[in-house]
Formats: C-alpha cells, structure tokens, sequence
C-alpha cells in the first residue's frame, strides 16, 4: 500500500504548483495525473498570459490570488529557470465614449492594489503599437502584464517537486475513493483510500486540483456543491515571421463571460489570436470550427488591420473549467481533509503560485502539522535552448556537446541534444517533446522532423517506434513496422 | 578570421547538385555545398516510383536512381567540398552564412551563393481545416518518408485531401502496402498532379476522386476517425445538403508546395508574399546581386528534369558573375 500525508490530483499548473510549495516541508506527497504526461489537459491550451489583475472585482479571491501570483511569478520563474517577459498590456477602446470604462477598470484595479497603469492616448499608441488600428482612441496601459510558457513552467514546477521528494504517478486516472474515518469531528483529518488504473493509495490530505473533472472528483467523497462547465476556447497562431506585429498584449474592453478575442505575443514569438469563449457540454471537445476562425480573425483584424489568415501556421481548442463567479478554493466542512481547487480559469495560470500558498496555509488551519525542509531545493538548472542563445554562447555549447549542433526541427532550431535532455526530464510522447522543447511546433508542423524525433524517442525510452505517440496511448503515430514483419 | 569560399551552394537535392556541377564546369573552382541532411539527393531519396529522367537522361529511372547519377558525378569532382548534416540558420545580406553541424558553429563569406533549398509542403493548418488534432494526419510527403525510407505503415483507411502529385503518388503507394485508399478529396474542378499520375495511380487502382468537393471537419479524439465532406458549386460556395462522412484513420494532406525563402528573406531579397519566392524578373535571379536561387525554392516544378536543368542556368549564372567581380 502507497501511504501519503498529502495526494494531489491533477497535474496542471495548479497541481504542480501546489506539488512544488508543499514539497518545501517535510511531507510525503504524491501528484496522480490521469494523461500519460503533466499539463496535457486544461493548461496545455493556457494562452501564457500573466495577468496584472486589471480585469477581476476588488473583493475577489480571482482579483487578490491574481495580483499576488504576478509577484510571485517573478521569483519562481527565475529560481526555476522559466522565461518570464514582463511585456505589458494594453485594454484598447474605439470611441470616446468608452473612455470612462478604462477609468472605471483602471480605478478598480488600483483598488485591487495594481501599479503603474496610465490611460494612453493615440499619440502614445502609434508611437508604441504602430501596428494598432487607428480607430483605437486610447488604452489602458497596464505595465505588470507579462508572458511566460505554461506548459514550461508546469514542468519546471515538477521537476522541482520531484527533486524536493514528490512522486508522480501518470495515466493514473481516479476511478474511487474511499472516506476510511466514519465519525468525524471537528480538527479530525478523514483517511482516504483512492483507486487508480494501477494503484491503491492512502492519503491523509486531498487536493482536488483536477480541473475539468474536480467536481467528478469532490463527488466521490460526497461534495456536491458546485459543477463544473466547460467553456471552449479557440486560439490561432500565426507565424514567427510577425513576431513584431505586437509589443504587448492588445485586449478589447472585456465582456461579462471573458476578456474577448486578445491579440497576444507567445514566449516562442509567435503571435497568436484568440480564444473564443462558447460554453460546450461535453468535457472533451476540443475541435475547432470554421465560425470560430472567421470570428476570432474578424475581431483580431479590428484591433490590427494587418493580421492575415495566411499566417496562420497553428491552431487548437482549449477548455476552461468554468464553476463559479469566483475561484472555489477551501476545505470541505463535510469531509475534512479534502480540499477543492476547483473552477480556476482565467486568471488560473497567474495566481498558480498565490492558489499553491493559500492551499497550504488552508492545510495549516485543518491540523496538517507542516514543518519546512532545511534541505529544500528552491533552484532548477534551467533547461538550454539553442534558439535562444548567443552566437559565442551557442558555439561553445556546440562544441562541448555535439549533439546540440544536431539539428532536428529546422524551423524552430531545435537540435537533438535539447530532445534527449526532454526525454530525460519526462517527456514520452511527442507531444510533450513539443511542449518541451519546440520541436514540431513550426510552420512546417513536424513534417521534416517527425520520423527524426520518433526514433530519438524509441531510442532513449526503449520502446519499439510502433508504440510511440503523439500525446498517449491510442494516439499511436504509425500501425505497423514493415521490418519487424518477419 | 572569417572563412571565404567562391561559391556556396545551399541544398544537396537535385537543383544544387545540378548547379554545382554546371558552375564547376564554368570554371568556378573553390564550391562548397552544404545539404542538411545526412546523404545528398534531397526528397528524390524518398520517391522510389519509376517516372524520372525522361526528359533529361531519356530513360525511366527512380528517385534514388536519378539522384544517384548526379551524386556519382559530384563526387567526382575535387573542387566540390560537400559538408552533410550542416543547417544553414542565418544569412546577410553580405553572404554571410552561419552553419550549424555536430560539433561546430562557424560563419563563412561566399562570393556568390545559389540557394537551391527546396520547398515544404502545406499543412492541414495553412489550409485551415477545422475539427479535431488527433495522431493520423500526414502530410503526403511525410507518409511518403515514413513508409519508403523507414518501413513504417502510417494507417490502412486513408482519405487524400488534394490531389497533387505527391498525394496521387502515395494513394497507389498505400495500396500497394495493402492498405485501404477511401477517397481522393479535390476542391477544384480538375486533379492537381500530372494526368499520368491520375490514371496510374487512382484510376488503376479504382480510388475515388472527388471534384468539387472539400473536407468541411475532421473527428476523431486521439486517433483520426472520419471526415465531414461537402460538396461545392461553381461560386465555390458549400451546397446544402451535401454533407456526408468518411471513416477513416489516416489523413493525407497534398495541398500545395511552398518553396523555403526563409534565409534570403532574413537578407533582404524581395519576397513575393503569395507565392514565397524571390521577385524576379529573371530565372534564378533575385534583387541581390550575386544571389541565386534555382530548383522548387525558386518555383515549384513538376518534373525534376526540369529542375536539373534549370538549376545547371544557376551555375552559369554564378560563374559569368563570380568573372565579373575578379
């Protein structure tokens, strides 16, 4: 039997945000994720974006883990070796009279405790955003916006957690779990005993952090108050070749469901556009349509002209776990030592680090008795990208390590030395190689690469190229091998 | 010290092969070609169908077999340097080049340059195709490396979406492997690739064409299973009505070529938006001097004999300009 203090599930950016805080004290922690790799589900469609808090109530847990988790983002992404470019935003309006909403977004915002946001106006925006429309009047600026990978981070924060002593159990989808105390009383921890595909574990603590399945998961310990709604997003990305198009982030002013059709600037350059927001039923479409093209090009174009269809080299749905107003983020009364992290949507990705605290101190109040590791690891040796090295830098590096001047994926200059090191770090399927390292993610989308990187992948993990997928089991690339025929 | 180099040839498939040879026979000495990947030969490696060099050796031979007649012959020639697995990844507007190989970074001057890169091929995302992103979609040419180089069967129930030359090639290509080919999928009002490619390898095979027809959804979650299709009229507007659905677990997609500019557009060169070839006025030429690109990168060909010689102008072109400059 694997017995835990603590069992997180779910292996998002929550999940392993929580993982790498709770890893820093002397508890035993496991992180069960049903996809064969972390971040495979609601945070591989996260649009990157950290926001400032300009766009959430002043009383809201969204508003108040938002602008804490832009702050602490900082820190993580430089202990742990992320990319973080603090690029800004811009919240633009077509008319005068919607000047005064950017006066009342930036009022409230400078409630929540935002800094440095200014109204510009049109001299400053042709001046910064050249690109804009120039039936743009005037912006809120927001300086505190940035971009960072969510994915890359994701996995920065596991490989953490795993140094600091987390286990991670993949394809482990929940199939039960058992309340073992039946009497319970106040300051009283239950014992759980929850049922995977593979495994039987015991746990003191839950941490539900299973997105669009967490009210599935709270159900099966007898939470039924609150579901969640999937909410479908499509986003467009376009080619590197318009990595100048924007400076910062370009919103409309936002709407009561979403924040609208935003034109962002990924960590890889490429400029996306998107998402769409339309609520969906079922928790696994991720299909993209022909209306949605046509209306996330539509508003994109109104607020840059110059964005064109021709461009885009990418595109794919994402789902938000859609529950309440607000996050759901407490101990259940009913059932104590269970903890709900449930509907964390935007702003999801930029509070991650603030929902992991708070989730922490939540476990403090209900009698997990924490105390820090004096041998935590806080730093990760950040991961080389050619790409993004000097010529001296790179040269160096090439002639250390060969492999790295071994050039996979030509588009975006990903050599064999970074795949191995993807593999070595977790990676089995291409899709996470993708995630990882960039590799495929080009305008020519895998098609010179992908035997390359397929044989690179049978080749570290041992397993026949028959067997290699693109994100998990029956996803299989090729159905057979011609030379294994006789 | 920065290394010089007469002429650089970037491409080691049949167009810089055939420049190469005719800029030597030019009198250029001092050539270096860099080709990316591990053998020369470029795609022809790949294409092991009968149907090349009918024009330019008046014999039939196979993709491996012409291109083996050019490698023979290049190798044969001392003042040809050939560096494999060297990946251009920067070009100036000066020439200069920076290569990257196992082991090495390092820049080099060229004199003159012949850009001879080839194309890649349209994706199901560049012809915007809406569904799902399952395991099971190809582009034609990938599915062709997959099965000819690496013996690897990518799925049994195919649907081609487009009908060029490639995608023609590998509906018999399948067949042959013993799969199913369900349907060929056109938009336009005729086929795409040459005639004989529609009469060997569909209608010899019985492989349905749809004209007029586009790919309107692909389903399926971690592996394709079907596709959405409607019909089109004249105006090229969907007709109601006219859906229907193939299953199917593998996707080709032969929806067009793009020729690679990306390293002269990161020099300068003037770059048609729609086609991604340089502007010119003239064949193999581009707005820098000194600068020239043959083969698909410069236009997309249908033959490779005509690749060859249009390729060995390039050539010409280099060492008349190289003659000028000294």
């Amino acid at each position: 039997m694997n017995k835990y203090d603590i069992i997180i599930i779910g292996g998002g950016v929550v999940g392993t945000a929580i993982s790498r805080e709770l890893s820093s004290y002397k508890l035993k922690i496991a992180l069960l994720e049903k996809e064969e790799e972390l971040a495979f589900g609601v945070s591989k469609s996260n649009s990157g974006i950290i926001h400032p808090g300009t766009q959430n109530r002043p009383g809201s847990l969204k508003g108040r883990l938002c602008l804490q988790g832009n702050a602490l983002i900082r820190e993580i992404s430089r202990d742990l070796g992320v990319e973080f470019k603090e690029i800004g935003e811009l919240i633009v309006v077509f008319s005068q009279e919607e000047v005064s909403r950017l006066l009342q977004l930036k009022q409230e915002a400078e409630i929540l405790g935002v800094s440095g946001l200014e109204v510009v106006d049109q001299a400053w925006l042709k001046e910064h955003e050249p690109n804009l429309s120039r039936e743009i009047v005037a912006a809120l600026y927001a300086p505190t916006a940035g971009i960072i990978s969510p994915y890359r981070l994701a996995y920065a924060l596991s490989e953490n957690a795993v140094l600091n002593g987390l286990e991670i159990y993949t394809q482990s989808l929940v199939q039960n779990i058992l309340v073992m105390t039946p009497v319970r009383h106040f300051g009283s921890t239950s014992l759980f005993e929850i049922t995977t595909e593979r495994n039987t574990f015991q746990t003191n603590y839950i941490i539900n952090a299973a997105g669009l399945y967490a009210d599935e998961i709270s159900q099966m310990v007898g939470i039924n108050n609150f579901q969640i709604r999937p909410r479908k997003g499509e986003e467009f990305l376009l080619d590197k070749k318009q990595q100048d198009l924007t400076n910062h982030l370009i919103f409309p002013l936002p709407t009561k469901i979403s924040k609208g059709v935003i034109v962002i600037k990924t960590f890889a350059g490429n400029p996306m556009i998107g998402p769409t927001a339309e609520d969906v039923e079922n928790k696994e479409d991720l299909s993209t349509s022909e209306q949605g093209l046509e209306k996330v090009i539509r508003m994109a174009q109104r607020m840059v002209p110059s964005i064109d269809k021709k461009d885009i080299i990418a595109y794919f749905a994402g789902l938000r776990p859609v529950a309440d107003d607000d996050f759901i983020i407490r101990c259940e009364d009913k059932v104590p030592g269970f903890v709900n992290v449930a509907g964390i949507q935007s702003p999801g990705l930029t509070a991650a680090p603030a929902i992991a605290q708070l989730v922490g101190r939540i476990l403090k109040q209900n009698g997990l008795v924490m105390e820090k590791k004096k041998d935590f690891y806080r730093q990760r040796k950040k991961t080389v990208h050619l790409s993004n090295l000097a010529f001296s830098q790179a040269k160096e590096l090439i002639q250390t390590d060969r492999s790295f001047g071994d050039i996979v994926c030509r588009c975006e200059m990903v050599s064999a030395g970074e795949i191995r090191e993807a593999i070595r770090q977790g990676a089995v399927t291409l899709d996470g190689i993708k995630f990882r390292t960039q590799a495929q993610a080009g305008r020519c989308h895998g098609g010179f690469c992908t035997t390359r990187i397929m044989k690179i992948l049978a080749q570290e993990t041992n397993r026949p190229l028959t067997a290699i997928t693109k994100r998990g089991r029956g996803s299989e690339i090729v159905k057979e091998d011609r030379a294994d025929d006789d | 010290m920065m290394i010089e180099r007469n002429l650089v040839i970037v491409g080691g498939g049949p167009a810089g092969m055939a420049a190469a040879i005719s800029a030597y026979e030019q009198g250029v000495n001092d050539i270096l070609l860099l080709e990316r990947d591990q053998y020369l030969g470029g795609i022809l490696n790949q294409c092991i169908h009968p149907g090349f060099g009918l024009d330019y050796f008046k014999e039939i031979l196979t993709g491996p077999e012409y291109a083996d007649r050019f490698i023979k012959k290049i190798r044969d020639i001392p003042q040809i340097e050939i560096n494999l697995q060297s990946l251009v990844v920067d070009l100036g507007a000066d020439k200069t080049l920076t290569i990257l190989k196992p082991g090495l970074l390092q820049q080099v001057r060229a004199k003159a340059l012949i850009m001879a890169t080839g194309c890649r091929e349209r994706t199901r995302e560049m012809a915007h195709i809406a569904g799902t992103r399952p395991a099971g979609i190809y582009p034609a040419g990938l599915a062709q490396k997959l099965i000819n180089i690496e013996g690897l069967l990518p799925g049994k129930e195919v649907v081609i979406v487009g009908s060029g030359d490639i995608g023609l090639i590998m509906a018999r290509r399948f067949v042959l492997e013993g799969a199913s080919v369900k349907a060929m999928i056109e938009i336009q009002k005729q086929a795409g690739g040459l005639l004989r490619n529609v009469i060997q390898c569909l209608d010899d095979f019985d492989i349905p064409l749809y004209l007029c027809h586009r790919i309107a959804c692909i389903y399926g979650k971690k592996r394709v299973e079907k596709v959405g299709i409607i019909k089109i009229d004249d105006q090229g507007n969907d007709i109601p009505d006219s859906h229907f659905y193939i299953e199917c677990d593998t996707i080709l997609m032969s929806v067009g070529l793009i020729p690679e500019n990306e390293l002269i557009e990161m020099a300068g060169v003037a770059i048609d938006r729609k086609t991604n070839t340089p502007l010119s006025q003239e064949l193999n030429k581009t707005s820098i001097p000194g600068v020239f690109v043959c083969g698909n990168a410069f236009k997309i060909y249908d033959l490779v004999d005509s690749v060859s010689g249009d390729s060995g102008q390039a050539g010409v072109l280099a060492g008349e300009y190289l003659k000028k400059k000294n």
